[in-house]
């Protein structure tokens, strides 16, 4: 006897607009038994997961500054996805784009330079994480290098480059020889969309992104140009369509967007460069990326779902002294469920009977 | 599935309202940011460790909360703020990457009291504290010297921070008391905790010809390197005896319970000022484990080194201190190295052959 995934004849579209739901509803059942393992109230657990911080401005600030680099580099993502072309350095991208802006802010720090610093950083940004992208496009598009392995590897070259930066050239020259560049001057940093709050311009730039990518898809020719080298090869071939040049496209403007939100977590939250300044944003937004279904609303309202996850997990552990362990448990849990619901809206399991060969008679 | 969905979420707003503050609201409220995990068995482990100490002594007036693993990036700054807006009057940030974060964070809530580790800004609402590791250093350059065959130790940095360069340097010092001749091999593994890259630079160091190992990092990764290799090793942070029962020396050990407990006590009576605490072997913040695995005239020096540092009869950066230059460095303190000079040190002192990083 054997279990196997079959393929269903028809996929139903009332089962695949809820199966997140029903896949978020799976996780809160699955975490409530884990609560009530650790001898916590699984309610209370989950209303401070979930429910505790979208009831006041701070947190709801923090779960959207939390999001504005994942939905920024998950968009840029789902284009390159869409394609059929898989950028998995975003990380890379993030980083070079924050080199990139943060050289502006050094090399004008201390002097009187104008409100333009701060545009002018964030297109460095934005043209320093393109060109990094390139990178692995190209050699996929020249020589037929698997895009996945070079773009992931130039992460770690990424990495290497910003901490010689901030160990050498870039260094705080009063930090007591600690890696970090000095704090960057008010004109180049991201003003605050409220004051004394920690919401800041990136938050709206995010959005923006989101709506643009959103009309690149749905209303024109190159969005349309890009789903179909994507879901149908052969019919893009036919149809004229350059897949080489898409490749280059989705590469450059996923790049651009990891950039851009490199340098607004820089200029941003952190106001200086440092090493570490990304918590594995570009590895996260893959997720986000595919939790969103590669579509730009639902990659926004991902982002923030698992901005969510982050804050409600850090007031569990400050409030019911839950650890850190199980909201990573948490995070798995719901990725595991949504990607199990997905594969059963297309496929259904079937138990198959091996077939009566062994006979009988044999002797 | 619906009907659950639907009574799960109803549970949850009609029970997720005022969860906060309910319990113990009389009680003082202590918070700490770890920047690994409780169980690293070093720099974090001996944090955790002063905060039960603490608890231990003063739990029926105090309630303690930690947030582990908290990255020193874009994170750090809202767990801080998560900590302050959770009702915590009394907050340690220990790790040096949360200076900045602490700093906006004390700006913002002045009514609550931050203590940074390791660091160098302050205000009016946060101290800083840390510890002088390089006494323990330089007891451990004497044992090392006085141990080591080939006249080469292996030192395992992290990052080239004044901590990290005074460490080295009291520790050359210290051996070369014995051995004027000590040589010092250094590899920068870039990292506080990597017990991968750490074990590699262990090997790398023995295969170079060092036979005592010394760690600047914080897993007991090298002590196991050097217990397989049958070398000896100093721990770090903690106790490692354990993980080369043939092979630690000694560890020079944080002991954070003291000064948790005295600065808990001054919020509690209404004393608390911002402060720049650096204590050693005398304030019990460092510690040396046991004196292990040396002949018995070797555990006596360094038994008497430990004692005349701690009554201050022995200063580690005793003038005249000799830079790699050849030039003698200033003498700031009168006999001794001033506490400004060894806080911001980015010099080597003669003897050593390598560069600092990036200088």
């Amino acid at each position: 006897m054997q279990l196997v995934l079959e393929k269903r004849a028809e996929r139903s579209n009332t089962i695949a607009l809820i199966s997140p739901l029903i896949a978020i509803g799976l996780t809160l059942v699955t975490m409530s038994i884990l609560f009530a393992i650790l001898g916590k109230n699984p309610i209370s657990a989950l209303g401070v997961y979930f429910i505790d911080p979208l009831t006041d401005s701070y947190s709801l600030q923090e779960i959207a500054v939390k999001a504005t680099p994942l939905v920024m580099i998950a968009i840029g993502l789902s284009l390159c996805y869409l394609a059929n072309a898989w950028n998995i350095g975003a990380e890379g991208q993030f980083l070079v784009g924050a080199v990139a802006g943060s050289w502006l802010a050094v090399k004008t720090q201390g002097t009187d330079a104008g409100p333009w610093v701060l545009p002018a950083m964030m297109l460095l940004a934005a043209i320093g994480g393109a060109l990094y992208a390139l990178i692995p496009a190209i050699c996929k598009v020249r020589f037929g290098a698997s895009e996945i392995l070079t773009s992931l590897m130039l992460v770690y070259v990424a990495d290497l480059l910003l901490d010689y930066l901030v160990r050498g050239p870039w260094r705080d020259p009063k930090g007591f020889n600690f890696p970090t560049t000095a704090e960057f001057d008010p004109v180049a940093a991201v003003p605050a969309l409220i004051e004394g709050g920690r919401l800041h311009l990136g938050g709206v730039i995010a959005l923006v992104v989101v709506a643009a990518v959103a009309v690149l898809l749905g209303k024109t020719i190159k969005g349309f140009e890009i789903r179909v080298v994507g879901a149908a090869p052969r019919a893009a071939r036919f149809g004229g369509f350059n897949s080489n040049q898409l490749i280059l496209l989705t590469f450059a403007i996923s790049g651009a967007l990891a950039g851009l939100a490199g340098i607004i977590e820089v200029a941003g939250p952190v106001g200086h460069l440092q090493p570490g300044i990304s918590p594995g944003y570009g590895f996260t937004a893959i997720i986000v990326a595919f939790l969103g279904r590669l579509n730009p609303v639902g990659i926004l309202i991902a982002g923030l779902f698992l901005a969510l996850t982050f804050i409600g997990g850090e007031q569990a552990q400050i409030a019911m002294k839950i650890p850190l362990d199980v909201t990573k448990v948490f995070q798995g849990i719901l990725l595991f469920y949504v990607l199990a619901c997905d594969s059963l809206i297309l496929y259904r399991f079937k138990l198959v009977f091996a077939s009566p060969k062994v006979s009988s008679g044999a002797h | 599935m619906k009907k659950i969905l639907i009574a799960a979420t109803a549970a949850m707003l009609v029970t997720g309202a005022g969860l906060f503050g309910a319990s113990a609201a009389d009680k003082l409220k202590v918070g700490f940011i770890y920047i690994g995990p409780v169980g690293d068995l070093g720099w974090t482990y001996q944090h955790d460790l002063g905060r039960l100490a603490m608890l231990k002594e003063l739990g029926d007036r105090v309630e303690t909360t930690f947030l582990e693993n908290v990255s020193e990036g874009p994170d750090s700054e809202r767990s801080i703020e998560q900590l302050a807006r959770a009702g915590n009057k009394l907050i340690f940030t220990t790790s040096f990457g949360y200076m900045e974060p602490t700093l906006k964070v004390a700006k913002k809530y002045p009514n609550v009291h931050f203590e940074h580790a390791t660091g160098y800004k302050r205000d009016k609402n946060m101290s800083t504290y840390s510890g002088r590791f390089y006494e323990g250093r330089y007891i451990q350059g004497i044992i090392a010297a006085k141990m080591s065959k080939s006249g080469v130790l292996g030192y395992i940095a992290s990052f080239p921070i004044p901590e990290v360069i005074s460490g080295i340097n009291a520790t050359m010092l210290g051996a070369q008391t014995i051995n004027p001749n000590i040589k010092v091999k250094i590899i920068w593994a870039n990292t506080w905790f990597d017990p991968g890259k750490e074990a590699d630079a262990a090997k790398a160091l023995i295969d170079q010809g060092a036979d005592i190992i010394m760690q600047h990092t914080d897993s007991p990764a090298a002590m196991q390197v050097a217990a397989e290799r049958g070398k000896l090793a100093f721990g770090q942070d903690s106790e490692m005896i354990k993980f080369g029962p043939k092979a630690q020396l000694t560890s020079t050990m944080n002991n954070w319970g003291p000064y948790y407990i005295e600065r808990v006590k001054a919020e509690l009576n209404g004393t608390w000022k911002s402060e720049d605490f650096w204590g050693g072997l005398k304030s019990k913040i460092v510690v040396m484990a046991p004196y292990t695995n040396m002949p018995d005239d070797v555990k006596k020096l360094a038994m008497e080194t430990e004692a005349a540092i701690t009554e201050g009869k022995l200063q580690p950066f005793k003038c005249p201190i000799v830079g790699q230059d050849g030039k003698e460095v200033e003498c700031k303190g009168g006999t001794h190295l001033d506490d400004g000079q060894v806080l911001g040190m980015n010099f080597y002192v003669k003897g050593i052959d390598e560069k600092i990083p990036g200088k």
